[in-house]
């Protein structure tokens, strides 16, 4: 299928090349951000009145699930405030590189923690810990501000965004899900690269910064690693990168086989339908357990969450492709199949974001005219009460979100099968049973 | 560095300060009195202070379920404090002196110890001199036992009493009323020809006449409002609160300073005439004025103004009693 290069629009081109549009957004974010750290920390401790819980866990977990990451890939991660500060210092410079760079360790990740295990586990502490991180705005506040210096000091020991690459928690899986988005970052001519001199897109130059995500633009292929920072488009001379709108999913046709991408759409595929599960299902005993962090119920909750997600859902998987016969071999087959639970993963959490969000968005007016809780009535709307939006087309959104993504996760499936030279009825059925708990759970 | 970085600089600087320093101002100049549950603080401060004549303004908030604030002895509608939400309001004190201010919904099981005060100072505009409660003046020992040996087979109605009152003055007087128990006017009646149902009925209509009908719906309204959470809507110590008392009651004492050695006991049952006809007005209003001690009933002697006790001591008896047809 063809796509169609965004960065031939001139405005649009202009708008990536020149540094003060995205620094002008980086401010307001960054502004953003620490009001919401400190909302969260002196702000009333009730989570659903508070600008911290309000804003983070409704407002931007919305628009991040259900427009940002299945329409713009890593489009959050471009104007993201978290490792700014860290970056700026690092850098020694907000906009082109000074003449005097500070001088930081600058040290190169070790090759062990070179992947995403390290954000797969600080994506389940946060999981496990949801319940109460979602209600608690001190906590909220506090875990804010832990991110916003874990990646100062990360810069300050290692190069480049250490933090967004190989630690952030949120990072992991909008790298995964935007391999289904239909915007990508790529160069124009392959060619242009081999005999390009000193590659400052990777090394960076007097005019710009090598690529802080660690990624060597000529080579991209697929969206997981870049976080369109747009640095890349500042920095060739050559004018070779472009930002292409192209078909959904088109980085699924090229299946990975590395396991800590696999067991990430497993983390991620799981942790939805626990949510769903705990959060909206009817069960009283699970909720308790989820909410009384320390307590014996919660070990058990939190040895289920994860049993689910590190041997149900892979067990059975593996036991379906136990049945295919085919030349790769068993662990390959896993990783390159374990593709097809992206599309649905991510129609799992929009599915269930959709009533999560949905049920709570009216708490986004009040808290926005009150936001530290002292009684101000900034838009006169502190007083909006609580109310469940839309109804009436919260459950069919849902089902068709379900079910679209069985569809597209199964075409995924014959796809990604087809490389790997095996048949794709076990993991269609695998994917077909896993919505119909989802649409059993949520409708 | 050149002109732009240093801009942007000045302009990330500027935000950070501002977006860190505005709010702590409004924060700091925003005192709030902050409402949770007793077990995780009630109020606090605790401890508010005001002057004579001057208007006090109070911003109130809720950190977890709904409460709600009145001060006692006040003439003032009580307000409700919702979580997360702001209330204001303005008091102004004519007399100095301690006030208790309370929290009016149940908002949980020791939702009667959230309590604060408020020290008003500066001078006295009219002191008037304090009389002594009616149970202290009698000697009354309210904690001593006062079961009536002897109840009626049969609800006592005034109505049926009305006709068969004898022409004795003194057992119409109010001070007779109010020192005595139903009991005492029963054994009183003895030297009469009435028999003892008739006696009952006598008695019932002696507290009825001495209690007038809005009394008595003030006294509903300030027990619906304050009471029935523990001693029930029908008197009969069953309200919602009641088994938790019993049961939780010990570990939920425990978790309150001081109060380890304090055991909770079920709340009265108001239906019960052995406890309820041995009982005089002055020995209830003791009871109310000063509370349980460590049984679970709160000191009213705070919050209620003498008027208000009498009216709810004049409502608790219509548990006995049968007033209408
Ligand atoms: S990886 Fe995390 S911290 Fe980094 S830009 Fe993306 S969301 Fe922000
Ligand atoms: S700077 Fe441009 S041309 Fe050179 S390697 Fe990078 S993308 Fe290719
Ligand atoms: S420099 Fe280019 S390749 Fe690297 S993260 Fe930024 S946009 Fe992506």
């Amino acid at each position: 299928m063809t796509k169609i290069e965004l960065t031939r629009i001139p405005f649009i081109k202009n708008a990536f090349k020149s540094r003060y549009p995205q620094l002008a957004v980086f401010i307001v974010m960054l502004i953003g951000y620490i009001f919401a750290i400190l909302a969260g920390l002196i702000g009333t401790p009730v989570g659903s009145h508070n600008f911290s819980i309000v804003f983070v866990w409704i407002a931007w977990w919305a628009i991040l699930i259900l427009v940002a990451v299945p329409f713009f890939g890593r489009g959050w991660c471009a104007i993201c405030p978290i490792p700014l500060p860290g970056e700026w210092l690092q850098r020694g410079a907000i906009l082109t590189p000074p003449d005097k760079r500070p001088k930081w360790l600058n040290l190169r990740v070790p090759k062990m923690f070179r992947n995403i295990w390290l954000q797969n586990i600080s994506f389940l502490l946060l999981a496990l810990f949801s319940s109460v991180l979602l209600t608690t705005p001190n906590i909220t506040g506090i875990i804010l501000a832990a991110m916003l210096f874990t990646a100062i000091g990360l810069g300050a020991i290692f190069e480049r965004r250490a933090f967004c690459r190989y630690l952030c928690p949120v990072g992991g899986f909008i790298g995964l899900y935007s391999q289904a988005a239909p915007i990508e970052l790529r160069i124009k001519d392959k060619q242009v690269c081999v005999t390009c001199e000193g590659k400052p897109c990777y090394n960076g130059s007097s005019i710009g910064f090598g690529c802080p995500w660690d990624v060597f633009p000529g080579g991209l292929t697929k969206n997981t690693y870049c976080g369109l920072c747009m640095e890349c488009i500042r920095t060739c001379p050559h004018d070779n990168i472009a930002v292409n709108l192209r078909p959904f999913s088109a980085d699924l046709a090229k299946p990975s086989t590395r396991m800590d991408e696999a067991f990430k759409a497993f983390i991620m595929l799981g942790s939805a339908i626990i949510y769903a599960g705990v959060l909206l299902g009817p069960w009283g005993t699970f909720k308790d357990a989820a909410y009384n962090v320390g307590s014996s119920a919660w070990f058990m909750y939190a040895g289920i969450f994860l049993s689910i997600i590190f041997g149900i859902l892979p067990g059975f998987f593996t036991l379906g492709l136990l049945g295919t016969k085919g030349n790769a071999t068993l662990k390959h087959r896993f990783a390159s199949l374990s593709i097809t639970l992206i599309p649905l993963g991510l129609m799992f959490w929009v599915a269930f974001s959709l009533s999560f969000v949905l049920t709570n968005a009216s708490y986004i007016l009040a808290s926005l005219s009150d936001p530290l809780g002292l009684g101000w009535n900034l838009f006169g709307t502190a007083n909006t009460a609580w109310q469940p939006m839309l109804t009436s087309i919260l459950a069919p959104a849902q089902a068709l979100a379900l079910v679209g993504g069985l569809i597209w996760s199964a075409r995924t499936a014959q796809k990604a099968a087809n490389e790997v030279k095996v048949s794709p009825i076990p993991v269609i059925v695998y994917c077909f049973i896993a919505t119909s708990i989802m649409l059993w759970l949520l409708l | 560095m050149n002109r732009s970085e240093l801009i942007s600089r000045i302009l990330v600087y500027a935000g950070v300060v501002l977006v860190i320093g505005a709010p702590l101002v409004f924060w700091a100049r925003t005192p709030l009195i902050h409402a949770r549950m007793p077990e995780y603080g009630g109020w606090s401060p605790n401890i508010i202070h005001a002057n004579v004549g001057e208007p006090l303004h109070l911003k109130l908030t809720s950190d977890d379920v709904v409460h709600g604030f009145a001060v006692g002895q006040m003439d003032m509608q009580s307000v409700d404090i919702l979580p997360g939400k702001v209330t204001d309001i303005t008091l102004k004190f004519d007399k100095p002196g301690i006030y208790t201010f309370y929290c009016t919904r149940w908002c949980g099981l020791n939702h009667w110890r959230m309590r604060g005060t408020i020290e008003v100072s500066g001078s006295p505009s009219d002191s008037e001199p304090a009389s002594p409660p009616l149970y202290v003046s009698l000697n009354l020992d309210i904690d001593a036992p006062h079961d009536a040996p002897v109840v009626p087979a049969q609800k006592p109605s005034a109505i049926r009493g009305q006709g068969l009152i004898p022409n004795s003055p003194f057992l119409q007087s109010f001070d007779y009323y109010r020192s005595n128990s139903p009991y005492q006017a029963f054994l009183d009646l003895s030297n009469t020809s009435l028999t003892e149902p008739q006696r009952w009925d006598v008695v019932a209509f002696i507290w009825r006449s001495n209690t007038l009908s809005e009394s008595l719906a003030n006294g509903k309204q300030l027990y619906a409002q304050n009471c029935a959470a523990c001693h029930g809507e029908n008197g009969a110590g069953d309200g919602v609160f009641a088994d938790d008392l019993t049961t939780a009651g010990e570990s939920s004492m425990q978790t309150m300073e001081g109060a380890m050695d304090m055991i909770m006991q079920s709340p009265v049952d108001f239906t019960d005439p052995q406890r309820m006809l041995g009982a005089s007005p002055a020995l209830l209003q003791g009871k109310i004025l000063r509370g349980g001690m460590g049984t679970g009933m709160p000191m009213w002697g705070s919050i209620f103004t003498e008027e208000q006790i009498w009216d709810l001591i004049a409502y608790i008896y219509s548990f006995q009693f049968e007033y209408q047809n």
